[in-house]
């Protein structure tokens, strides 16, 4: 793991005061808006502690795959049984332990004990897809009781993940919706902790959807997930899984839809994707948001970077007069700004109004 | 007397369940059939269970039976109650440790499923011959005749040997009982407590050597007192009868089972009486008990404490009326007066019998299982009948060369009309015996019947058919033979309609199962002829189901046990059908609620979903419509005769019928028989794009089976072509306009896939399709997709088997792409589909095949080389191919040598004899025969042309009558041969080569001999089912190592290479398959002895093995087997070793973790599975620093 680039730490910490960066979400305090966000960081449970240390708000578990919760068995229970009782000195291949603590066993116990060893809030993610007689011959209690049980191991809250790509032509986008608000009451029925929805940005009416979910009890959404994006190998004719990790270019997303959703919902907006410094959570939260998540820039610079950003973050708000993060979220939201046609079409045509030709094109 | 649990295991449970309660120290070591028995003692300590103590029993394996032994002699020698579990060869190895155990007069118990001895032939199966062989040892040996007495003769022999101070062999029929699954009543901790006594527990330990008394043992005796030291134990063994009955009293006193020294059963006036021991006197007792019904006085005398013999006892339990004797032995003392029992019974009935001495005949039957059964037994009494009747006489064979055989009437029967007796025929891979296993315990469990499994497989890894026999009833079973009439038979394989007569043992008004893809209304026409008739002949009823449409609808895959069970409950109507199904579904929970819900709700919507897709045909208006077939002809004309009259009738399942005659008498077989063996069990298999293909080979050379071939020729051998035959311009410079061909056979593939995986042409339109694509062939089961597949592809095979074969003189054998136009001589072995071991074997015999001479290790390469019906190792259309031959598991480096050595001194003698003869045969013809380069294919066909003329010479030397020359040129016409270039291959697997063959093959490294071992380094006893061996790595799960390996891999290579002047590769063919090729032709070269230590991917690893290439090029990418070559030969011109591969660039666990041995781990022990895992990485790191130093050396 790379550690933070050292001009970071050593930034004099003149300008820092006790800027109060308290925020709720989902109905949970949080010392910080910087939220750690899925990924195999938070597999470590000394990773979890770590994170707490360096000032994160709330760690969001790294996803439990409805894949996974059934592919494992099913794995396990092929090879173990492969080759078995079919020559007879080989009755079988493996021993045959008394017990196995399959990944959602494991998880559960994850989040049992990053629960007791941390203060700061967990986060259970569910990633899914199936509802029941939806996507064919997958039940959804196989995973969706999975809610119960993570709550049951002290998760504080779920994110809830719905995975799909709508591949086949026959599939209405109604459809698609109606399965995203289903599968969230039948969680919210099973679980009373507070829930989030994180949401692809690909939906033709993303406010409507939004207003649904909320309606159908969720207390947040994450805007947006990050789709592992398969590439193609060319010289060996192959499609290659590929997930790249993240940029401040890509904040611009859902910066524009939390500005325009805030303030329209009865939900906390969370920010993901895009967050890598002071200035981007800063953004995040003026849009509207009540968190901002993390997940590449750990990734690249470490955890420690959290200390970095959340530091920035106090010395940019005490630079500009600020007494709490409260004061300023949604500051430049759709509905706070003077121009709100700016997150609409209009902006469209201011940017390439002025667009000049980069250097490349001279 | 309180009620016991009743419980359903096998006699190596039974055994194991006690042995592991009453001892502190189990050593142990994987062999045919006792391994379960040391796997159950390793996962019970692995879960921390107790013995009686309180304290969880160490398990240790060892290197060897040999080293076992020795491990629990000093375990015992120091105090600790010890134990081991073996069999056959094993016990072999043990025996020197066991004389001083037996002289020392130390307490312990073997338990031993017993098993053949190799002789002409290797046999995994049952008889007593192992454990005959044991009895000078001075042990005292129990033996236990069904599943029961294993549970309970456990406990009285280590009751007795503790009182007794004298050792006990406890042994039972392996197979036949150390596998039979029996319903029996369970002793309980409080049972073994009241057995045990705990003062001679603390004699015993008190008896160890400690430095607080110290005392010597084992010391070197003289003439003057060595003989009176042997004779002063005699006391003990004097008592040791004695012992023994009080402990089976005590047993009776709290079970209510009374067993008795020498038990007898039948008529208590009976006049003909037979004496045997093991799992065959309980189907004497039910003859027994039938005869005596009709009035017959006869009766049997049960052998339970062997040794020490109480004649005293026996002769009292026979009843005075007896006239006539007959013992059978279960196995056979070539050359004696007669087997030990017939021996024994004759000395005590000499000594201590006062009436007249009653007629007495010994017999053998039952050897490596042989089934005996109750018209064999009663074939033995109607021979005790007869005024001369014949002595040392041997049931249950036809002996038309000695005659020995006694005739049997096959129609007597004695089962008994209340039990009820099954029959599944299942594939190995549909899960049909682990469901019947679930069955028995279901039956077991929840009914109050008695009930009772037995499996019978083939000797087959891929595509294996079994035989599950059951029996429930309420009257105790000792049916220790097969079903012949069974009240319901069940097909899980509709295609096995074509090749067993499975109705030939149903019972008239039995039931039929049948999993058919054709419903109830379209079954009956698809019916093979024969079977149709017997159904309505023998009123049977019949039912349908298609298993696998309700196995993949229900996520089940290939599996459709849980679906035949669940017709066979409901059909049988053994329990309410709702309580049967409620108990399946239990029994799916306990089997496999550990992997996980998922697994155990398919299986739950299997079960669901089966009776609504269950029928019964109504055969009340159905006629024969397929007349009954002539019997098939068993093999072509055109193959050899032995084949025909032999091999044919085994591949039938018709060997039993095969009279002494048919046999060969030393054991030596013909080869190239695999090929009269069409197994057809592939659902698709490769078809070939020949646009697509750049003729790489790379198919070729990874095909385990070798039914995927290639040859370059002339175009005009295609004029008479079948039309379908495919071919391509061949793409080799040397031979512009020639064709290419690559050719599948369809009936000996296996449908791995191996072969699409390694070729490396896509198709630049669909990037799926490849120059090889894997398709479906029509199958039996009519679900294929192209109707004419597997005809075309098989008139193109024998097409394509005529073509000639390329010149080996014109190829660069160096290169993959031409090596792979070389005729293997290896071919449709019966290896599991992917085999990873097998492709080496084949490059072997391509490269040297010709003139090879195989010594192999018994495991898995001497299962599939040598197993009959067939063996796989081929010859060439000249007669010529690899002569191979298996001696045992621990000493096949010894035997290689022995081949080295005969032909080192061969070669030597027949140089002298050219010497000597060189003036009749010419100077020039000895100085080129003496001097001849064959380093190439060319010098050594050159040389054979020599040897050919010197035959010629010699021969007519010998006409020559006056010749003085005479009796020097029959002897150099007897060696000539040896002259032409000879390849020695030491062949084996890790268990061997790292374990229990080490210090042999250390020795043979160390001779400077030129051998060529490989090692096929599975990373564990992949035969014996996975056991852990010292190649096994760290961190990965093998039974006996449950908890995963705590220990590195044994670097073998590094070891050999210390020496010096040992060739050392090692290689992954998945990796670079070029490099491979390297290895084998520089270890041939090198003048010395070599070793290549070959990556072989199994089925024990746990994967999918068509990805098997790709697990090999990341064990390589992650620096877990570095690629390398030592060459001492080439020391003086630069660098003897050679890294062949690069540095590490990826992490262990995107290697290890596709894997279910290493992930295992990680599901059952997480944080060890971290710890081993960083110290694997660990492993890996020093390793590849070690290599790249050795790499870096610079020659002085």
């Amino acid at each position: 793991m790379r550690i933070a680039p050292a001009h970071f730490l050593l930034r004099s910490p003149a300008k820092q005061t006790m800027t109060d960066l308290t925020t709720t979400y989902l109905g949970l305090t949080l010392k910080s808006p910087l939220v750690a966000s899925p990924s195999p960081l938070c597999k470590s449970l000394s990773n979890i502690r770590h994170m707490e240390d360096a000032g994160v708000g709330a760690v969001v578990l790294h996803s439990l795959f409805e894949e996974q919760i059934n592919h494992e068995s099913h794995s396990l229970d092929y090879y173990l049984s492969r080759g078995s009782e079919s020559f007879a000195e080989a009755l079988n291949y493996f021993p045959e332990p008394n017990a196995y603590r399959l990944s959602p066993h494991q998880y559960l116990e994850h989040i049992r004990k990053a629960t007791e060893m941390v203060d700061i809030p967990i986060i259970a993610s569910l990633n899914g897809v199936s509802s029941g007689g939806w996507v064919q011959r997958a039940s959804h209690s196989d995973w969706i009781k999975y809610a119960a049980l993570m709550e049951e191991a002290g998760a504080d809250a779920l994110e809830l993940n719905l995975y799909f790509v709508p591949a086949d032509s026959d599939i209405l986008s109604e459809t698609v919706e109606d399965m995203y608000a289903d599968l969230l009451i039948d969680v919210r029925n099973t679980v009373s902790i507070p829930i989030a929805m994180k949401l692809t940005p690909f939906f033709s009416s993303l406010p409507n959807l939004a207003r649904r979910l909320v309606f159908a009890g969720a207390k947040g959404l994450v805007l947006f997930n990050r789709f592992y994006q398969p590439d193609l190998d060319i010289e060996n004719l192959e499609v290659v899984p590929h997930l790249h990790l993240s940029t401040s270019d890509e904040l611009r997303l859902p910066l524009r839809w939390i500005a325009i959703l805030y303030g329209r919902l009865n939900a906390d907006l969370a920010l993901s994707t895009g967050v890598h410094t002071a200035q981007d959570a800063l953004k995040g939260l003026m849009a509207g948001a009540s968190v901002t998540m993390m997940t590449s820039a750990l990734l690249q610079h470490g955890i420690d970077y959290v200390r970095v950003v959340t530091e920035e973050m106090r010395a940019w708000l005490a630079e500009h007069d600020y007494e709490s993060v409260g004061q300023l979220q949604g500051s430049l939201s759709q509905q706070a700004v003077p121009f709100p046609a700016a997150f609409e079409r209009a902006q469209y045509v201011k940017i390439v109004g002025t667009l000049e030709p980069g250097p490349e094109r001279r | 007397m309180i009620e016991r649990e009743r419980i359903t295991v096998d006699g190596n449970e039974a055994a194991a369940s006690v042995a592991f309660r009453l001892n502190e120290v189990i050593a142990i070591y994987p062999i045919t059939p006792s391994s379960a028995m040391g796997e159950w003692a390793d996962q019970w300590a692995t879960e921390h269970k107790k013995n009686l103590w309180g304290t969880t029993p160490l398990v240790v394996e060892m290197q060897s039976e040999g080293g076992a032994a020795g491990a629990v002699h000093g375990a015992l020698t120091s105090g600790a109650l010890t134990t081991t579990f073996t069999a056959s060869q094993g016990l072999l190895l043990m025996m020197p440790n066991m004389f001083k155990i037996a002289g020392e007069l130390t307490a312990t118990v073997f338990h031993v499923a017993a098993r053949t001895l190799a002789t002409h032939a290797l046999s995994i199966f049952g008889d007593h011959s192992d454990v005959m062989t044991a009895r000078a040892t001075g042990w005292a040996m129990l033996c236990a005749n069904s599943v029961q007495e294993v549970h309970d003769f456990a406990l009285i022999a280590t009751a007795a040997t503790l009182e007794a101070r004298v050792p006990f062999i406890h042994f039972f029929d392996g197979f036949r009982t150390s596998h039979e699954v029996m319903k029996i009543e369970a002793l309980s901790d409080d049972d073994l407590r009241a057995m045990i006594d705990e003062a001679l527990v603390r004699e015993h330990r008190a008896r160890g050597l400690t430095p607080e008394h110290p005392v010597l043992r084992g010391s070197a005796q003289n003439p003057d007192v060595f003989f009176q030291g042997r004779e002063a134990a005699n006391p003990y063994y004097h008592v040791c009868p004695a012992i023994v009955q009080n402990a089976m009293d005590k047993l009776a006193d709290l079970t209510g089972r009374q067993y008795r020294l020498f038990d007898y059963v039948g008529a208590p006036d009976a006049e003909r009486v037979i004496v045997m021991m093991g799992s065959g006197a309980e189907t004497a007792e039910e003859t027994v008990a039938a005869l005596t019904a009709q009035g017959e006085k006869i009766g049997l005398l049960k052998v339970r404490l062997y040794r020490p013999f109480s004649a005293k006892h026996f002769v009292s339990a026979l009843p005075a009326s007896t006239r006539a004797l007959a013992v059978l032995d279960r196995c056979k003392e070539p050359g004696a007066l007669g087997e030990p029992l017939y021996q024994d019974v004759l000395a005590a009935l000499m000594e201590n019998w006062t009436a007249a001495m009653p007629k007495v005949i010994g017999g053998r039957y039952g050897l490596s299982s042989k089934e005996f059964t109750p018209a064999m037994a009663k074939a033995v009494f109607d021979e005790l009948k007869h005024d001369q009747p014949k002595n040392h006489f041997t049931v249950g064979i036809v002996d038309d060369v000695s005659h020995t055989s006694l005739a049997v009437d096959t129609t007597f029967n004695t089962e008994d009309p209340q039990t009820v007796r099954c029959i599944f025929y299942g594939l190995g891979a549909d899960g049909t015996v682990g469901a019947n296993k679930n069955s028995i315990k279901i039956i077991g469990e929840e009914t109050d019947f008695h009930a009772q499994g037995y499996f019978v497989y083939d000797s087959k890894k891929s595509g294996s058919t079994t035989t599950s026999y059951l029996r429930f009833g309420p009257k105790p079973i000792h049916s220790t033979y097969l079903i012949s009439q069974a009240n319901f038979v069940a097909c899980h394989q509709f295609n096995f309609l074509n090749k067993f007569d499975m109705l030939k043992n149903a019972a008239p008004g039995a039931v039929f199962l049948l999993n058919s893809p054709y419903g109830p209304e379209k079954v009956w026409e698809k019916l093979p002829p024969g079977v149709q008739a017997q159904i309505l002949e023998k009123s049977i009823r019949l039912f349908v189901i298609d298993g696998y449409k309700v196995a993949q609808a229900t996520g089940m895959g290939g599996r459709i046990n849980t679906i035949m069970q669940t017709c066979f409950f409901a059909i049988s109507g053994i329990l309410p059908r709702a309580a049967a199904i409620e108990a399946i579904k239990h029994a799916i929970e306990k089997t496999y609620g550990k992997r996980g819900e998922a697994v155990v709700r398919k299986n739950f919507e299997a079960v669901d979903q089966t009776l609504a897709h269950l029928y019964e045909v109504s055969t009340a208006d159905l006629k024969v419509t397929q007349p009954r077939a002539k019997p098939a002809t068993l093999a072509p004309a055109e193959a050899p005769e032995f084949v025909q009259n032999v091999t044919a009738k085994m591949l039938a399942g018709l060997g039993d019928e095969l009279p002494v005659s048919a046999m060969p008498v030393d054991g030596t077989f013909p080869t190239g028989t695999t090929q009269w063996e069409k197994r057809n069990i592939a659902l698709e298999v490769p078809v070939w794009d020949p646009n697509l293909c750049i003729q790489c080979g790379k198919c070729v050379f990874v095909c385990p089976h070798a039914v995927i071939r290639e040859k370059i020729y002339e175009p005009q051998h295609l004029d008479s072509a079948p039309s379908a035959f495919k071919s391509a311009p061949a793409k080799w410079k040397e031979f512009e306009g020639w064709r290419y061909t690559l050719q599948i056979s369809p009936d000996d593939c296996t449908g791995c896939s191996l072969c699409v995986e390694a070729c490396p042409a896509k198709n630049k339109s669909q990037a799926r399709l490849k120059a090889i694509n894997m398709t479906p062939l029509q199958s039996e089961n009519g679900n294929g997709a192209s109707p004419n597949l597997r005809q075309i592809e098989n008139e193109n095979w024998q097409f394509f088997q005529k073509l000639p074969e390329v010149d080996r003189r014109a190829l660069n054998v160096s290169s993959v792409k031409d090596s792979q136009l070389l005729q293997p001589l290896f071919e449709f072995s019966g290896a599991c589909a992917g085999c990873g071991e097998t492709p080496y074997l084949k490059l072997l015999t391509q490269l040297f095949g010709e003139r090879a001479i195989i010594a192999n290790a018994t495991g898995c390469s001497s299962i599939y080389g040598g197993n009959l019906p067939t063996t796989p190792w081929a010859k060439n259309a000249a007669g010529r191919g690899p002569a191979w031959a298996n001696s045992l598991f621990e000493d096949n480096a010894e035997f290689g040598l022995g081949f080295r050595l005969t032909l080192d001194k061969q070669i030597e003698y027949a140089h002298e004899l050219l010497h000597r003869l060189a003036g009749v045969l010419g100077e020039s013809l000895v100085t080129a025969l003496l001097s001849a380069d064959q380093t190439h294919e060319a010098g050594i066909l050159e040389q054979r042309t020599r040897v050919q003329t010197l035959k010629n010479a010699l021969n007519e030397i010998l006409l020559r009558a006056e010749s003085e020359y005479q009796a020097e040129a029959r002897n150099l016409l007897s060696l000539a041969d040896v002259l032409i270039k000879r390849s020695v291959w030491i062949v084996g697997g890790d268990g061997w080569a790292y374990d229990i063959g080490y210090g042999g093959l250390d020795h043979v490294l160390a001779s400077g001999r030129n051998v060529n071992v490989l090692v096929l380094d599975t990373e564990v006893y992949s035969n014996t089912g996975g056991q852990a061996s010292k190649a096994t790595p760290r961190g990965a799960v093998a039974k006996f190592a449950a908890a995963g390996k705590g220990q590195a891999k044994k670097d073998l290579g590094m070891l050999a290479m210390a020496y010096g002047s040992v060739y050392v590769a090692r290689v992954a063919m998945g990796a670079n398959d070029a490099q491979t090729i390297k290895a084998f032709l520089e270890a041939e070269a090198y003048e010395g002895p070599s070793l290549i230590l070959a990556y072989s991917h199994c089925i024990a690893h746990g994967y999918d093995l068509r990805y098997g290439l790709d697990q090999q090029k990341k064990a390589v990418q992650t620096g877990y087997w570095p690629l390398y070559r030592y060459n001492p030969a080439v020391a003086a011109e630069g660098h003897s070793f050679t890294l062949d591969s690069k540095a590490p660039s990826m992490p262990l666990r995107e290697y290890i973790y596709n894997e279910t041995r290493y992930k295992m781990l990680t599901q059952t022990d997480e944080a060890r599975a971290e710890q081993l895992y960083k110290e694997a990485q660990a492993d890996v790191q020093r390793r590849w620093k070690q290599y790249e130093e050795l790499a870096a050396v610079k020659p002085h």
